[in-house]
């Protein structure tokens, strides 16, 4: 073997075998590194998925119950669902009744931002009871947690027919939780899913069957 | 290379070679599911009264077949919630107290001990009237036999003693279960503890299995694509 | 049309590549390193383990990273935290088990890499460079080893710790201060497990890395050695400048690497999805117990790569009262390594053209080092004691001390047996 002068770097002068050599080279080539690419993308997924809430984070954020039996009318509570506020509005009648007069001042007054709110409350009160609004406490422009400024009128003017008031910014939003135009917050605050477990039971975090 | 793996090979034999106390095989089956599911109901209703498994989610137990409905129903307390860990109630300064030592975690004993230790322990007691709870076991120290953890389930396997010549077991006053059904009880405890240890034991198995079949086909190519390459090199 | 389309494709990407080029050398640096890196082309079975200790770091990296992300360097929290990994992190469990597997395949394949070096004489000259700085990634290794072991706050992990860190008591003088400024504390605790937590994910792969480039770089200026022990650089071919034994590292040794990878990953993989704990070697049963300062587990053994050390250690008798002299020789044990390329004399550097008394005493090395190894995992009085005629020393002692013995003495006498040794005429071409 010594005696042979090989050098790899110089292709066979034989150009009928070079091209049957390249044919299996790339047919190798090619499924290596497809399966290989396959094998690369299987590994990510564990180290991807393993960014995602643990069993911990899962069961801290798991559904709340909210005993709603004592909020006043025209007042309101503060829940906590996966570390955030969640409102829990008791509204007056003359409170939903106001919801419907004032849609050309809102951003997205009939709720079609699918995302915002679950699909069995998009409707004009944004709620399953008219009279009780969940909505999650977190401006949606960056984050801020609104301040309540439920009565009409007050220190926000005269035009003001109640909801909240982001301090960082400035965002408006009625007692639906509905965005008003000129708002830095481009969108509706959020509905989270809920239920009634019992008429003065809410539990936060688990959608209202729709199918039953 | 070859001598390493040699090595490697026959190590573990040697290490468990000197082990002082006999322990009886435990029938674990991570696949037989009712089992599995005795033990857990075994061992939430009596080992979770002082030891805790805190690693352990309630919820887990869906992988051995259970529904969160009957985890909800059946196994948690009152106030608990699917997703909690299995904590324990007792104050760790008042069980040490009462028993000289905490209780344990359980959640990796099995892992610590090895589940033929845990079958082998619960059926070891035997009454000791010279010891504080009135009960010996020589699993738990071969030595002494002394153990400061009474025997919480001697109701179902009845009482035993031991011959001191010849460290034989005999019940000498049966309990509410034949030996063989209280056997099997530990058994499925055992198999339960054992899951415990590592819940995710199954899948990897089941994974790993899939993980070989694809390294193998790659291994083929891969060869195959060097010999394609190699084919100019003389 | 098709053809010019490419063609103009092509041509991009050469513009690219040509602006990249004007701003950084990466065409040069891809040639240096791969295309036109020539290496020997009768690499055998025992060159796989560089590339695959290669893959192993950068695995032992990706999974740290991801493990770091859940880990709490906390007395109070560590334990839980490995198992809130272990449970509740998604695939947490996976990759735990593929760094934990990873550490001891590192070592395998680091050890193999090692005995690599030595049968076909990798440190002699102009490799001398190169061999100091894998002794010293060795060296980071055990450290890497060491402090990592302590992060899962078990009993092995806390009462190992404190028996090395109280190694460094029995230093003459000084020794008690050094092993409490080690600790930052009278006893192995919290700050300990923090600071060697600093060591694990920061300090000690920021220098493992380093030390691999320079591995590296040396490697690729005096060119890899062969299983001949020939220098392929003496023959080039007089056109082209090429060694006429030299291949291309890529495509050649890439493609064939990668079967090497194939292989090591089926071995990988049966151990992490089969055997993780493998027997009790790569995960210590002990360990799932968490860490108690009051009481030390019945039988405390380092983990495997360490045991050929701690043999050495158990091995020498203590001298005038002091410790230190078992602790200097097991530092030696593993230190000696790098006196190599001084302490081999012979003419020729690879095993297959030395004479039987190399062989013999290697063999011989090899023999007493798994003795160490084996022993270091077991209680010292597993064969239980001589009679009263040898003073009732334990047998598997006396073993220990001759097989120390023998370790040591490869070292010692290799000047001698390698000038005596009646070596064979090395060709001037490599033979397959």
């Amino acid at each position: 073997m010594s005696d042979k002068q090989s050098n790899p770097q110089v292709p066979s002068s034989v150009t009928e075998q070079a091209s049957q050599v390249d044919a299996e080279k790339r047919k190798f080539l090619i499924a290596t590194s497809a399966v290989g690419a396959l094998g690369c993308a299987a590994v990510a997924v564990p180290f991807i998925k393993s960014m995602t809430p643990s069993e911990r984070a899962k069961a801290a954020g798991a559904p709340v119950e909210v005993d709603i039996s004592k909020i006043a009318p025209g007042t309101m509570i503060t829940a906590e669902w996966r570390g955030k506020p969640v409102w829990i509005i008791n509204r007056t009648d003359e409170m939903t009744a106001e919801l419907a007069h004032h849609n050309d001042q809102l951003s997205d007054p009939s709720c079609e931002v699918t995302s915002q709110q679950p699909s069995y409350c998009k409707n004009e009160s944004r709620a399953i009871k008219p009279n009780l609004a969940v909505i999650v406490g977190i401006c949606t422009h960056l984050g801020c947690s609104p301040t309540a400024k439920l009565q009409p009128n007050g220190d926000m003017g005269a035009n003001w027919t109640g909801g909240f008031f982001c301090p960082c910014h400035g965002s408006k939003f009625d007692l639906a939780g509905r965005v008003f135009k000129g708002s830095p917050a481009p969108i509706n605050l959020v509905v989270p899913p809920y239920k009634y477990l019992t008429e003065n039971t809410l539990l936060i975090g688990v959608d209202t069957e729709e199918k039953a | 290379m070859k001598k390493l793996l040699i090595l490697l090979a026959i190590l573990p034999s040697l290490a468990f070679a000197n082990a002082e106390v006999h322990l009886d095989k435990a029938p674990i089956d991570a696949s037989n599911h009712e089992s599995l599911q005795r033990g857990a109901r075994t061992f939430i209703n009596y080992c979770l009264n002082c030891h805790s498994a805190n690693y352990m989610r309630y919820n887990r137990l869906l992988d051995i077949g259970l529904t969160e409905k009957q985890i909800a129903d059946n196994l948690l307390f009152a106030d608990g919630k699917v997703g909690d860990q299995m904590k324990v109630a007792i104050n760790k300064g008042d069980a040490k107290k009462w028993f000289g030592v905490a209780p344990p975690d359980l959640s990796v004993e099995v892992r610590a001990r090895g589940a033929d230790w845990v079958y082998s322990y619960m059926r070891g007691f035997y009454r000791d009237e010279s010891s504080a709870t009135g009960w010996g076991n020589c699993v738990f120290d071969p030595v002494s036999c002394k153990v400061s953890m009474p025997h919480v389930l001697y109701e179902l396997q009845g009482v035993q003693a031991m011959n001191h010549e010849t460290h034989e077991l005999t019940l000498i006053k049966p309990g509410r279960l034949s030996v063989a059904e209280y056997d099997s009880f530990i058994g499925d405890l055992a198999n339960y503890m054992a899951y415990m240890a590592e819940p995710a034991k199954q899948q990897r198995n089941h994974l790993g299995w899939f993980v070989l079949l694809f390294l193998g086909v790659l291994l083929v190519l891969t060869y195959k694509l060097k010999k394609a390459y190699w084919k100019d090199i003389h | 049309m098709t053809d010019t389309k490419k063609s103009a494709a092509a041509s991009k990407l050469d513009g690219a590549l040509a602006w990249v080029d004007d701003r950084f050398p990466l065409t040069s640096n891809v040639k240096a390193h791969l295309t036109e890196y020539y290496a020997p082309k009768n690499f055998n079975f025992w060159y796989f383990f560089g590339s695959l200790a290669m893959m192993v770091l950068v695995l032992q990296i990706l999974t740290g990273i991801f493990l770091t992300m859940h880990y709490k360097p906390d007395a109070d929290l560590a334990f839980g935290s490995v198992e809130y990994i272990m449970r509740d992190v998604p695939w947490g469990w996976l990759i735990r088990y593929m760094h934990s597997t990873g550490a001891s395949m590192f070592f395998v394949v680091v050890y193999l890499h090692m005995f690599r070096g030595i049968i076909y004489g990798s440190y002699r000259t102009p490799r001398e460079l190169l061999w100091l700085f894998g002794v010293a990634i060795f060296l980071c290794l055990m450290g890497e080893a060491f402090f990592g072991y302590l992060l899962p706050w078990g009993q092995m992990s806390y009462w190992g710790a404190q028996v090395i860190v109280n190694l460094f008591s029995a230093i003459p003088f000084i020794g008690p201060d050094v092993s409490e400024w080690l600790r930052g504390d009278y006893l192995v605790s919290d700050a300990t497990l923090n600071r060697f937590f600093a060591f694990h994910v920061i300090a000690l792969p920021f220098v493992l890395v380093g030390l691999v480039a320079a591995h590296l770089i040396a490697l690729h200026e005096v060119g890899s050695n062969n299983p001949d022990g020939i220098e392929i650089k003496k023959l080039k071919d007089k056109k082209t400048g090429i060694p006429l034994d030299g291949i291309a590292f890529h495509p050649y040794y890439t493609v064939k690497d990668m079967v090497g990878v194939a292989v090591f990953l089926i071995v990988f993989s049966v151990v992490i999805f089969f055997a993780p704990e493998m027997g009790g070697y790569f995960l210590e049963a002990n360990n799932f117990v968490p860490a108690n300062p009051l009481v030390t587990p019945a039988h405390i053994a380092p983990v495997w790569y360490f045991t050929p050390y701690y043999s050495v250690l158990r091995a020498v008798p203590p001298i005038l009262n002091s410790q230190f002299p078992g602790v200097a020789a097991m530092g030696l044990s593993v230190m000696v390594f790098a006196l190599l390329p001084w302490l081999d004399k012979s003419p020729v550097k690879s095993i297959r053209y030395r004479g039987t008394l190399y062989k013999k005493w290697l063999a011989a090395f090899v023999v007493s080092f798994l003795v160490l190894g084996y022993l270091g995992t077991e209680p010292s009085n597993i064969w239980g004691q001589f009679g009263s005629w040898l003073g009732n020393a334990e047998r598997a002692t006396v073993v220990a001390r001759i097989a120390t013995t023998v370790y040591f003495a490869f070292f010692v006498l290799m000047p001698w047996y390698t000038k005596k040794d009646k070596t064979l005429p090395v060709p001037e071409r490599v033979t397959g």
